[in-house]
């Protein structure tokens, strides 16, 4: 027989022994997997689809001239028009069209056709005459748009613009990418329309043969007011990816957690496995198997598990892309990229590097026992009976401190490239090295027990004190999965409880009216917003337009809220963090800035800013820090009077309205519909906004209580898995307890005690790692990852029920292995060989 | 104090294979019986009928005064409890309880309390020579030793019956000899009847009664 054969032998034997735990493992590296390769793949589908959108939308323009979200003044285009280098710019205007009856909206370029040609042809609309072209009743659809509006050529489309509606004939299509919902009209008629009248959203350059880009980009560069930037359309499509990055690596670590588990459930697997089969080992060892053959043989086991789990992994994982995209969108939930609609593709590169990931994390797992065995002396091992010292090599605490002290040392380092590395480093260390001290706390906790008076129960207790090794390596997974889970449902419940605060605070009126976003066709000009302040039971009025600024070149966006407010007060309507900052005459006007805003352009209160208004940097003293879960770029508070002084433009998207005693919201909203007509302004009360607010809130987080769950079912089921094999591996023992005169019942009852003491451990570990890692991704990852600050807060109810549950899970989990292993002749098993 | 009328029990197969059948046996209190037999021959069935771990296909067990026949599987794990001890082949103590707590367990499962028990136990473990080794875990004694703590469980709690199945089956010749005497000695201190089954002749020797165990039941065994 080759060393070849009595591997095989051994891991028939190996798999054939232990079919639940060896499938549970295997499903757990499976599940890993998957997520990791379905999140990989549809995040990978968006932003292929968006830069796809962006180069085709973009066609042969070398450079793109992009401003704020309400334009900037078209003689920009003159100048660059006649600038040498250039060979042809193409104006657009760029609008949010709100849709009558449509809660979202649909992006409407105004192009001109002749110039847009030269640039950007998939621009120029396709119909039965090139006339259609000039006329500014016309609209072209791409075919993702004419879908989702369900509207065919030659139909009309309706579109709001200010607080009226502008009509337009679908005159024919657009050759955009295939999941790019985008119209196009005149450019003419999109500034009259959309009251853009000598003002441009971006220009879509190409240059001269043999002009030099970078040249021509500084040239141009000199030309732009403040807030224009000039940029390749290639770094339009990085800094979208860039936007969403932190989101991204979030999931991936979610499913990389996952894959943790799974790593942890074959290692439980593994030492298991590797404990009762000590003396066979040793027999292998005695006949020659030499100690490198030795872990060779196991790594292998390890390495089949993780094929088999990997295989697995990406098949399910493409179904579950495919669900996903489906189900949740591109972007999970998250509302990124709202207007794609991606195609998902295999991915052979994505595929091979989360199988590798998958079968490494089973050689992992693998690793610590395959270690063990081979360090064992033969001649000692092959005594069997004295299972737990294949556990004493784990006694050591030093390697789990020094886990413990090196996420320490690294928990508050800052981040790098905006990502919250060492949160996760630390994170992963706490995980590590609460799971190496594990036999030790579970020694210390069931030390601490009180002896029961019941003699089952106390053996029970008695058998876990003497050998803790074997029950705490059933527990790494569960312990791992507790933490996971109690950590996201504080992170979760301190953000849900920090949003709901915040709403609160930011929502003080008792109505509030949108015409549009910050690049919507919607608004409210001044002769409205009088209106609208002198509705019959409306008190008093507050408005506030929102604008999108660029504040540096190579940094995305931040919105730029010109508010009415008493500056005085500014705390009132503000959701300020610490005291605010009195800005003294003399001194440059008030600027609220978001934490988004200060972390990102370190701006602090009291310091000077400069804002892009008007196409002049305007300076801004920072009046204070606040809270804005809103918008994750950042965002500045302005008074609206200044904003109206410098700019001129005096109209408003949003209203925040006060309602005189005993008027009614209803009254109002009939008056507003009765002015504007229905659906023109969406309309809400607080308690709606709040509403639709922490349900966008759940659903975001739907996918990670998803993830918590199938976690803690693995766990579960790992478990279940573990407390089989020991418990089968103890039928001889039930025996001699059964000849001794306990009864079944008495058996079942103590290996219940001892399921619910190992769980009441892994409970009490899992709920202390999870309160530790739940302060980390507060104070630390969502800080760093997406600038939101939040309160702790502790779902101690939550927790409660959830730890009930888990203990009865459990529980019930052992008395079932309890039944499967005492069922059948235990007596006779007195006769097998201890 | 044992009386076994009419015996019968058939081991379920494929094929079944009759053990004995209309086996009689009565055991005086006090009384040590030895039964020899070979491999298959249905001792250990035996021992398990008496101890009420095994129901037999026809046949009356009657043990220290109670009919098994009239008791429920608890009723007979009661029994077993308060008025039977083991000594097996391969020792059977737990490893992760000390010497004491296996010899005490017997008494723990009676309920009775440690202030009550604790003397008994370090009496006993005096009795068999490990009075220093009560603090033990078991991995830390020889064979001999472990058969010397599976003793005295087995009498911890004053049972009326010791059955012992082959426990010289791991143990040399010398500490076989040993034990045998030790469980003699400690038996008869105790007042308690035994039935020992084995393949040895030797550790037989011991008995007051010698009996071979046969398809056709039992018969005195023919001397060495």
């Amino acid at each position: 027989m080759t060393t070849l054969a009595v591997a095989r032998a051994v891991l028939r034997g190996a798999f054939g022994a232990n079919r639940g735990r060896t499938l549970v493992a295997t499903l757990s590296i499976a599940l890993g997997v998957a997520l990791g390769y379905a999140i990989g793949t549809v995040n990978r589908a968006a932003i292929a689809e968006f830069t796809q959108g962006v180069a085709t939308l973009s066609g042969a323009a070398d450079l793109v001239v992009r401003g704020p979200a309400d334009g900037f003044d078209e003689g920009v285009f003159v100048r660059i028009a006649r600038m040498p280098a250039i060979a042809a710019a193409s104006p657009i205007v760029e609008v949010d069209a709100r849709l009558p009856s449509h809660d979202d909206t649909l992006q409407i370029l105004g192009v001109d056709a002749f110039r847009a040609a030269s640039v950007t042809p998939s621009l120029v609309g396709r119909g039965a005459t090139a006339l259609d072209l000039l006329r500014g009743d016309r609209a072209f659809l791409s075919p993702a748009a004419l879908a989702s509006l369900g509207r065919a050529v030659g139909d009309t489309l309706d579109v709001q613009a200010g607080t009226g509606l502008a009509t337009f004939v679908i005159a024919g299509t657009l050759d955009a990418p295939a999941g790019r919902r985008v119209g196009v009209v005149d450019i003419a008629a999109a500034q009259e329309r959309f009251g853009r009248l000598g003002r441009v959203s971006r220009i879509d350059v190409r240059l001269t043969p043999g002009a030099d880009a970078e040249t021509v980009r500084a040239s141009i560069a000199t030309l732009l007011p403040a807030g224009v930037v000039v940029a390749r359309p290639d770094e339009t499509a990085a800094m979208a990816s860039r936007m969403t990055r932190a989101y991204r690596v979030n999931l991936d670590v979610l499913a990389l957690v996952a894959l943790f588990t799974g790593s942890l459930l074959v290692f439980s697997t593994q030492a298991l496995a590797v404990v009762r089969r000590r003396a066979q080992f040793a027999l292998l060892r005695t006949l020659g198997l030499t100690r490198r053959q030795l872990i060779a043989l196991l790594l292998a086991e390890g390495a089949a598990l993780g094929v088999a789990g990997a295989t697995l992994g990406i098949a399910a994982g493409h179904v579950l892309a495919s669900l996903v995209l489906r189900v949740f969108g591109a972007d999970l939930g998250a509302g990124y990229f709202r207007g794609e609609a991606p195609a998902l593709a295999f991915s052979p590169t994505s595929a091979a590097l989360f199988a590798t990931l998958g079968v490494l994390a089973a050689i992992a797992g693998a690793w610590l026992p395959a270690l063990e065995a081979a360090r064992a002396s033969p001649a000692a091992a092959i005594k069997a009976g004295d299972d737990e010292s294949a556990f004493r090599g784990m006694a050591s605490s030093r390697p789990g401190i020094a886990c413990l002290v090196a996420a320490l040392a690294i928990v508050a380092l800052p981040p790098v490239g905006g990502l919250p590395v060492f949160g996760y480093g630390a994170i992963a260390s706490m995980l590590v090295g609460t799971l190496l001290l594990m036999p030790r706390l579970a020694r210390a906790l069931l030390v601490r027990m009180p002896r029961p008076r019941r003699p089952g129960v106390a053996l029970a207790l008695d058998s876990l004190r003497a050998a803790p090794g074997q029950a705490t390596v059933s527990l790494a997974a569960i312990v791992a999965a507790v933490a996971l889970a109690v950590s996201m449902a504080i992170m979760v419940a301190s953000f849900r409880d920090s949003l709901a605060a915040w709403l609160d605070r930011m929502l003080p009126a008792d109505v509030y009216l949108r015409a549009g976003g910050a690049s919507s066709s919607g608004w409210l000009d001044p002769d409205e917003r009088r209106a609208i302040a002198s509705l019959p039971g409306v008190r008093q009025a507050e408005f506030m337009r929102v604008l999108r600024i660029t504040v540096r070149d190579d940094e995305p966006g931040v919105a730029l809220l010109a508010r009415d407010l008493d500056r005085a007060n500014a705390a009132d309507r503000i959701a300020l963090i610490g005291d605010p900052v009195s800005v003294a005459a003399g001194q440059p006007p008030a600027a609220w800035v978001s934490e988004a805003y200060a972390d990102r352009f370190r701006a602090s209160p009291g310091a000077t800013i400069l804002l892009p208004i008007g196409g002049r940097p305007i300076a801004f003293t920072v009046a204070g820090l606040w809270r804005d879960y809103a918008r994750q770029t950042g965002a500045v508070i302005i008074a609206r009077d200044a904003y109206v002084r410098l700019t001129g433009d005096d109209r408003v998207n949003d209203a925040a309205l006060w309602l005189a005693p005993g008027a009614s919201a209803d009254a109002v909203r009939a008056a507003v519909d009765a002015r504007f007509g229905k659906d023109r302004l969406t309309f809400a009360t607080p308690g709606e906004i709040r509403a639709v607010s922490l349900a966008v809130f759940d659903r975001t987080f739907a996918v990670t209580y998803a993830l918590e769950a199938v976690a803690i079912a693995i766990g579960l089921v790992g478990l279940s898995a573990s407390f089989g094999a020991l418990a089968l591996a103890r039928r001889r023992e039930f025996g001699v307890l059964r000849h001794l005169g306990m009864t079944r019942r008495q058996i079942g009852a103590m290996l219940a005690a001892e399921g619910a003491m190992v769980s009441s451990v892994g409970l009490v570990v899992g709920l202390v790692l999870g309160g530790a890692i739940s302060l980390v991704l507060v104070h630390v990852v969502n800080r760093q990852s997406f600038r939101w600050s939040m309160d702790l807060h502790v779902p101690w109810a939550q927790l409660a029920a959830f730890s009930l549950a888990l203990l009865a899970l459990a529980t019930l989990t052992a008395l079932a292995s309890a039944r499967r292993a005492t069922a059948g002749d235990t007596v006779a098993a007195v006769r097998e060989d201890w | 104090m044992i009386r076994l009328a009419g015996l019968s029990r058939t081991f379920p197969g494929p094929p079944p294979r009759p053990l004995f059948a209309g086996l009689d046996l009565h055991v005086a209190h006090g009384e040590f019986v030895a039964i020899l037999g070979e491999s298959g021959s249905g001792k250990s069935t035996l021992l398990n009928l008496i101890a009420g771990l095994d129901v037999p296909d026809a046949g009356s067990v009657v043990v220290d005064g109670v009919a098994l026949s009239a008791l429920d599987d608890d009723g007979r794990t009661r029994f077993r409890r308060e008025r039977v001890g083991f000594v097996f082949q391969a020792f059977h103590v737990l490893p992760y309880l000390t010497v004491a707590q296996n010899v005490a367990l017997p008494l723990a499962l009676n309920g009775v309390s440690n202030a009550e028990g604790d003397p008994r136990v370090a009496a006993l473990l005096d009795a068999v020579g490990l009075g220093d080794r009560a603090a033990n875990r078991p991995r830390e004694l020889s064979g001999g030793e472990l058969q010397r703590v599976a003793i005295a469980r087995a009498l911890v709690h004053a049972p009326a019956v010791v059955l012992a199945d082959e426990p010289t089956g791991n143990l040399d010749p010398r500490t076989a000899a040993s034990i045998v005497a030790l469980l003699r000695d400690t038996v008869k201190r105790h007042e308690a009847t035994v039935v020992l089954v084995t393949h040895s002749r030797a550790a037989a020797a011991v008995a007051d009664r010698v009996l071979e165990l046969r398809a056709d039941g039992l018969v005195p065994a023919p001397p060495a």
